[in-house]
């Protein structure tokens, strides 16, 4: 029987994107070969912390949302220790209330993604204003 | 009879009627507490970042024990504070 489970968890700032994004498709790596199927993912990009975690005010954060056996968690998890790019994680079960919640929430940021990208064109102009009047 | 209608209005009326609280959740029907969203968690702490008791906030048990829930786990991922001051300024 597989679960479905939603772990989000921490980066260093220290990385550069390309590096933010090669340690994701690490673990993205190890969950799928652990035959583990992957419903949704998100990246939240750099974000400050409210405290700060191994003396570092800032960190990139990462959600993943799968579907696997209990066990692929903990194998997850010892590999989430063992690498020192992670500085927290956080594995959830969900219940059937929080898929729901899971899918609406998804919804939701689709439609926001795609009314920001109907808007960019009118905010782009707006911005272009400012800059030639900097420039004279 | 005038007369009495006159004191009445004299006297102040008694303001004490208290505002029944509700559980925000079992009213508007909201089944799962997001621990993703710091903003909305917010309401459940005081300024120094404590979790507001039932009392306070009129929520039901079986909600405030999923509040609790989702503010500890939003702790941990660092979105919400441990202590602070402050925290509703910022």
């Amino acid at each position: 029987m597989a679960n479905h489970y939603e772990t989000v968890f921490i980066m260093t700032p220290v990385l550069s994107d390309e590096q933010m994004k090669e340690t994701v498709q690490k673990f993205e790596k190890i969950l799928t070969d652990q035959g583990a199927e992957i419903v949704h993912q998100e990246n939240w990009g750099l974000r400050k912390l409210e405290y700060p975690i191994q003396k570092k005010s800032s960190g990139f954060y990462h959600l993943f949302e799968f579907k696997a056996d209990g066990n692929v968690v903990g194998e997850l998890e010892l590999q989430f220790r063992r690498d020192e790019r992670i500085i927290r994680f956080l594995t959830v079960t969900m219940d059937k209330y929080a898929i729901a919640f899971a899918e609406k929430r998804r919804n939701n940021r689709k439609q926001k993604a795609e009314q920001a990208e109907q808007q960019p064109v009118a905010e782009e102009v707006v911005n272009e204003e400012p800059k030639t009047e900097v420039e004279a | 009879m005038a007369q009495q209608n006159d004191i009445k209005y004299i006297a102040p009326v008694a303001v004490d009627i208290k505002k029944k609280k509700y559980c925000r959740f079992k009213k508007s029907g909201i089944k799962y507490i997001d621990y993703k969203d710091a903003e909305f968690l917010k309401k459940f702490v005081n300024e120094q970042g404590k979790i507001l008791p039932r009392r306070l906030t009129g929520t039901s048990l079986k909600y405030q024990k999923k509040v609790a829930q989702a503010v500890k786990r939003a702790r941990h991922l660092a979105l919400l504070p441990f202590v602070t001051d402050n925290l509703k300024s910022n």
